[in-house]
């Protein structure tokens, strides 16, 4: 029996109603959310190479089912979207119980995220990542204007699928800025530069985790994720604020008065 | 356990859209359609979908969808059976050939049909009606 399968059977032995993880289907990875001890799905259960959006999973299902106790296989940025999500109002974490999974050095490495791991690990071992992200380090090596055209050539390729906004964990507004016919033309692609990812990526601000899972998903391979990794930079920067980092501690702008400390204003 | 079963399930599926063939996962929650994930390893589409793979799922419970056929009569669509509807086509059909020949009579095929289901409607055109003309919707 693997650990995974262990943890699962004893999850829903010991008071938790149903368990998401991964399985194996037909050679892919695909969530599955078991709900009884017998399913046959324990057996294909696994961690899998791919992720998906399991905070947008949750939401949906503690909000048809609140009283329900989940327990959920978390990489670091699982993590830290639900505690971010916890804090939104989003997700009960009360409710849940998180079984920490460390993503493996090849898997650290590809992804790029600063922690690629969640505070306590079950399975896998914790595995540092000092790499960035070269685009960053890139785009910082050039001129305003030089950034502003390769943004504009990148930008120009979006065909407003609205995957970025769909896939990603921490959006769950039921009115977006972005379907706003004031503030996004309709019918145009690609949509207008820079108002419409500029507009994301400010809603992106002390929410964005860092997943990457916008970037995965884009059909026009934009490197969406060096934008909003820049906006995150800002927020610890100035604000002294990273989204997902402490369960406490509110975002500065998700609340009024003077609580919000700016620092390092030139 | 709660109130209510929960049940969440995803159904590996392909995009009917387009002829691309995007990998999607429907989301069906206690036993309704609730939604549409790219399915992330999918040979063709990689995880990425388009803005209607993206509301593949939404027809789906549409209120503007059709479930039965319809014939039009006295200009007004009507509902009827399949039984029907079949005749009215058929019939039509050998009329058009009869009286002007089988290229007289042309067939549409679709992207969001299935290969086989094209296959069919090819043959059918081929080798029943004697004709080929046979197109489909993505030369629109």
């Amino acid at each position: 029996m693997s650990g995974l399968e262990q943890i699962i059977r004893e999850k829903l032995a010991n008071g938790s109603d149903a368990f998401l993880c991964l399985k194996n289907q037909a050679g892919v990875s695909v969530p599955v959310l078991i709900t009884s001890p017998d399913s046959e799905d324990i057996e294909v259960a696994e961690l899998g190479e791919v992720r998906y959006p399991l905070g947008k999973i949750l939401i949906a299902l503690q909000k048809e089912h609140p009283d329900t106790r989940l327990a959920v296989v978390v990489r670091g940025c699982d993590e830290r979207a639900f505690i971010e999500l916890s804090k939104l109002e989003q997700l009960d974490l009360d409710k849940l119980v998180m079984i920490g999974v460390a993503c493996t050095p090849e898997e650290a490495e590809a992804c790029g995220c600063a922690k690629p791991y969640p505070e306590d690990v079950t399975l896998g071992e914790k595995v540092e990542n000092p790499r960035g992200l070269e685009t960053i380090e890139r785009l910082e090596s050039m001129s305003d204007s030089e950034r502003m055209q390769w943004w504009k050539e990148e930008f120009s390729r979006c065909i407003k699928c609205y995957g970025c906004r769909n896939i990603c964990p921490m959006c769950f507004c039921k009115d977006c800025s972005l379907e706003n016919p004031h503030l996004v033309e309709p019918g145009v692609i690609p949509p207008e530069f820079p108002s419409f990812h500029i507009i994301r990526a400010l809603d992106m601000a002390g929410r964005c985790i860092d997943c990457g899972l916008c970037e995965e998903s884009c059909p026009a391979e934009i490197p969406l994720r060096s934008l909003y990794r820049k906006m995150q930079e800002i927020m610890a920067d100035k604000l002294d604020y990273r989204a997902g980092e402490s369960r406490d501690e509110k975002s500065p702008l998700s609340f009024l008065g003077e609580e919000a400390e700016i620092k390092n204003l030139e | 356990m709660s109130e209510k079963d929960l049940s969440y399930e995803l159904i590996p599926s392909t995009c009917a859209y387009c002829g691309t063939g995007c990998g999607v996962l429907l989301e069906v929650m206690d036993g309704r359609l609730s939604g549409v994930l790219p399915q992330k390893d999918h040979p063709v589409s990689k995880g990425a979908l388009c803005l209607k793979g993206w509301s593949s799922h939404e027809f789906v419970y549409s209120p503007r969808r059709l479930d039965k056929p319809m014939i039009r009569k006295d200009g007004v669509p009507v509902e009827c059976e399949w039984e029907e509807a079949l005749k009215v086509v058929a019939e039509g059909l050998q009329k058009a050939r009869n009286e002007h020949g089988p290229d007289a009579v042309g067939f549409f095929t679709s992207a969001r049909c299935t290969n086989e289901e094209n296959y069919l409607l090819q043959k059918f055109a081929r080798a029943v009606i004697g004709t080929n003309n046979v197109d489909h919707c993505a030369r629109l």
